[in-house]
């Protein structure tokens, strides 16, 4: 099984666990910009952590056999803290880095003016750059705020297949279906989405634009859950070149969009180095 | 490695689209320098990122034409920190490996500390090449050699070698070999070269 994890926060994960994905099958992984447990309260730490994301973080996926990309933007959560607003002005800076394959997380996460005016303001900045969009749907009163999120798509004129919303379940996949956006879905051990609900949902709605994803952030989560998704389609059914058409063919075609997808082929110049700290000691390979 | 030279090899490996387009940009540079910030991130798309071939086998297609742009930009010395502070990865090692193409003294120095003070490979050996050899003090040069020694980076990658190695980066070397093999681990067999009166352990 070949997978690209469409979504997943490798900063708040550990080598072991880049190493548990290689022997998974992940080949290549998307992380977005999100919050970082601690609100960050000036723009110097949201540059730093962009710089990781198109730095080091890349340098450490590699050292495992993993393409590393990300999606950049100010998130919902903070873009209440007026002190967080003046990253937007950084963005486009960002917006053209090679690895930097959509505009996200953006979206709701409250549903306030504050929230309305980023989300906007970053959908532009998705069309002005040519790159697709990541939207986040909300945790609280998330209906509502995935109908809301598919009109402002709307409003904004950037087109339904450069964007996908995130987050769905049984709830919202409807919506989400005919608003000819791509329909994200984060599995985890026991919230959003598990893997059993996501093959239901995947024989209801068909495999058309779909990405699942094991999100792996700082509350409980697998970053395996991917693999575990590929494993119920199969138990249920699905052969594989389904299995492969959601787990890595529409994720590549998804992001590929923005013209900036690594060949899937990991940089070998990063790994050539055995002896980095990243990966102290004698490796068993 | 001159930049006629450095021209030279980029003419023969760009693409006529792709020539064009440097061309452009270079043009754009000469006139109106803060142009560079928009066409710097977007080289490697447009340029290619294959390696350069004769020339010097470590760079690549993209590295050159960065190289190119910044010996075009008539205020590079005021551009350079901001572009290194904003660049990726691929962008930072341009910078670094075309400084000595530049007119701007030790100006650099900075640049190639921030490296050193880094963890990327690509970066820290790149910041050793002739330019770093040539400005950094001893402290620094020899930390910085230690640490490619650390990081397993070949020290023939490494610039200045012959005429900077000092009896206390020899000691440093031997020291390092001691320390592994007081522990049971390999001494890396480039340290062994340097370093030959160092016992192997492994």
């Amino acid at each position: 099984m070949r997978i690209f994890d469409p979504h997943i926060h490798m900063s708040s994960r550990t080598t072991d666990d880049y190493r548990a994905m290689r022997d998974a099958g992940v080949r290549a992984v998307v992380e977005p910009a999100f919050w970082q447990g601690q609100p960050r309260t000036v723009v110097g730490s949201f540059t730093d952590y962009f710089d990781s994301l198109i730095g080091w973080e890349p340098f450490r996926a590699s050292r495992y056999g993993i393409r590393h990309h990300c999606t950049i933007a100010l998130n919902p959560k903070e873009a209440n803290d007026p002190r967080c607003l003046p990253v937007l002005a950084v963005l486009p800076r960002y917006l053209e880095k090679d690895n930097v394959v959509a505009v996200g997380e953006i979206g709701y996460d409250s549903m306030t003016d504050a929230e309305d005016e980023a989300f906007a303001a970053q959908l532009a900045l998705a069309v002005e750059h040519d790159l697709p969009a990541l939207v986040h749907t909300p945790h609280r009163d998330k209906a509502r705020g995935t109908e809301r999120s598919i009109a402002l798509i709307r409003e904004s004129g950037i087109a339904p297949e450069r964007v996908v919303l995130d987050h769905l379940n049984e709830v919202t996949v409807r919506m989400a279906e005919d608003s000819g956006c791509w329909l994200g879905f984060s599995i985890y051990p026991h919230t959003k989405m598990d893997e059993h609900r996501m093959v239901a949902i995947l024989r209801e709605y068909g495999l058309d634009r779909m990405l699942v994803n094991s999100a792996a952030d700082w509350g409980e989560s697998d970053p395996l859950k991917t693999l575990h998704t590929g494993e119920a389609m199969y138990s249920a059914g699905f052969d594989t070149d389904d299995v492969d058409r959601v787990l890595w063919r529409n994720p590549t075609e998804f992001y590929g969009q923005s013209g900036r997808l690594g060949s899937g082929e990991v940089e070998t110049t990063a790994t050539e180095y055995a002896g980095n700290s990243v990966s102290r000691g004698v490796r068993k390979e | 490695m001159t930049l006629p030279r450095l021209r030279e090899a980029i003419r023969h490996a760009l693409t006529p689209a792709a020539a064009e387009w440097l061309a452009a940009a270079v043009a754009e540079v000469t006139t109106v320098a803060r142009t560079i910030h928009t066409v710097f991130p977007r080289v490697g798309r447009r340029c290619g990122r294959d390696p350069l071939g004769a020339y010097d086998p470590q760079w690549t297609i993209d590295d050159g034409a960065r190289v190119l742009l910044l010996a075009a930009s008539p205020a590079v010395t005021e551009e350079l920190s901001v572009l290194y502070r904003h660049g990726d990865v691929a962008e930072k090692r341009a910078i670094l490996r075309g400084l000595p193409y530049l007119k701007i003294g030790g100006a650099g120095l900075p640049l190639i500390t921030d490296a050193l003070r880094g963890n990327d490979p690509r970066l820290v050996v790149a910041a050793l090449g002739e330019y770093g050899a040539s400005w950094l003090d001893d402290l620094s040069y020899r930390q910085g050699v230690l640490k490619c020694v650390f990081m397993g980076i070949p020290l023939r990658e490494v610039s200045g070698l012959t005429h900077r190695a000092d009896e206390e980066l020899m000691r440093m070397m031997r020291s390092f070999a001691a320390e592994r093999a007081a522990a049971g681990r390999p001494v890396p067999a480039d340290l062994l070269t340097f370093v030959p009166d160092s016992h192997r352990q492994d």
